[in-house]
């Protein structure tokens, strides 16, 4: 029999994207810098509701063109948007892509509830989109994300050196890889 | 002295009406085509390479590399992503026509590149990537400094086989140190 459920963790969920009743608060993580210099090596600046609409229309062109999947993370209990995950860049003749997981407040984060959305992100690529590989990006000081990652397979594959410069400092960007037979489809989650 | 001329080459604006053709035909030479695209290797007519120069970007239009002695176009090379923050480009480059490969060409073109990079965009770091098994690019990059950076595993399909993708990058402090000794 198929796997009866791609998109339902224990206590989360992947579900569509909706700008109209998600914009607001994904508009307020915004404004949390910690948050974005932990998500990416983007310029970190706030974002309006309007600014989170825009960039969602832009990401459902993506989507129409099935080059990338993206999905909110909600919990099951109340349906609360907690972050988002999505697969991107996705080149189908070579069957890779790259991933990006994002939990917006950070009363919601080290509760494993990443894990559970790695989890079901990563069956989703492996297992429904058939990919032979993904990619992370991610910045020498995020070493809760490298460890995140290295948990369910993924290697350390390239070191942009110095790339990222930020309070002065400079760190280097991490690229990591996983490739589908390095999946660790029952990693146990941390603490 | 003019700093997009180098040795042998100089590094020209791209001529969407006279320049379609090279790459148009290099769209017909698979072997070209892979170690310079990761998109399919598909052949197209200048005329459909012409609208899409004419539709890119300036910025991500890059250079044409013509030869010092007769202004032949052989090439192309840019900067084609810049993260402005961070000062750091990725380049690619590629020399289409195959009786300039191996013969200094691609470096001397490199060097002009990187000198506008670290001197006129004033860029902190330099990237760049390419299929594993081109010992040409690799021997080319290191000569002007840059390292390797790591591997992206099995990152492309080809000939029913997975292929590497090879990463190396330049910081400004190495090029200066490079270009000092040379």
């Amino acid at each position: 029999m198929l796997t009866d459920q791609l998109f339902e963790g224990q206590r989360i969920r992947l579900a569509p994207p909706d700008a109209e009743r998600d914009a607001e608060l994904v508009a307020k993580w915004t404004h949390d810098p910690e948050y974005l210099r932990l998500l990416s090596a983007d310029i970190a600046k706030p974002l309006s509701p309007f600014q989170i609409k825009k960039q969602y229309e832009e990401m459902d062109k993506e989507a129409e063109k099935h080059d990338a999947f993206n999905f909110a993370v909600r919990l099951k209990e109340d349906d609360r948007l907690i972050g988002f995950a999505r697969l991107f860049r996705i080149e189908w003749t070579h069957a890779t892509g790259s991933l990006q997981i994002g939990l917006g407040d950070r009363n919601d984060r080290g509760k494993g509830y990443g894990t559970e959305v790695l989890r079901l992100l990563l069956r989703y690529a492996f297992e429904e989109l058939n990919l032979y590989r993904l990619a992370a990006t991610t910045a020498e000081y995020n070493t809760g994300a490298i460890r995140f990652f290295e948990r369910v397979g993924f290697v350390v594959e390239v070191r942009r050196r110095q790339a990222i410069q930020r309070d002065g400092k400079r760190w280097d960007a991490v690229m990591l890889g996983l490739l589908r037979d390095e999946w660790k489809r029952e990693m146990i989650s941390e603490e | 002295m003019d700093i997009l001329t180098g040795r042998l080459t100089r590094l020209t604006a791209v001529n969407a009406d006279t320049d379609a053709e090279l790459i148009a035909r290099g769209s017909c030479d698979s072997q070209f085509w892979r170690l310079a695209h990761t998109d399919p290797a598909l052949p197209v007519l200048p005329k459909y390479v012409k609208q899409q120069l004419e539709e890119r970007s300036l910025d991500l239009q890059g250079f044409a590399i013509r030869t010092l002695t007769d202004d032949r176009l052989i090439g192309y090379i840019g900067l084609y992503t810049i993260f402005w923050p961070q000062r750091e480009a990725i380049m690619g480059i590629n020399i289409g026509e195959r009786d300039f490969w191996g013969k200094g060409y691609g470096t001397d073109a490199l060097r002009v590149l990187l000198r506008f990079g670290f001197e006129e965009l004033n860029l902190r770091r330099v990237s760049l990537s390419f299929l594993e098994g081109n010992e040409r690019a690799m021997r080319s990059y290191e000569k002007c400094g840059f390292r390797l950076e790591g591997r992206e595993r099995n990152a492309w399909a080809y000939d029913g086989r997975r292929w590497d993708e090879i990463y190396m990058g330049l910081l400004r402090e190495e090029w200066q140190e490079t270009n000092n000794e040379q």
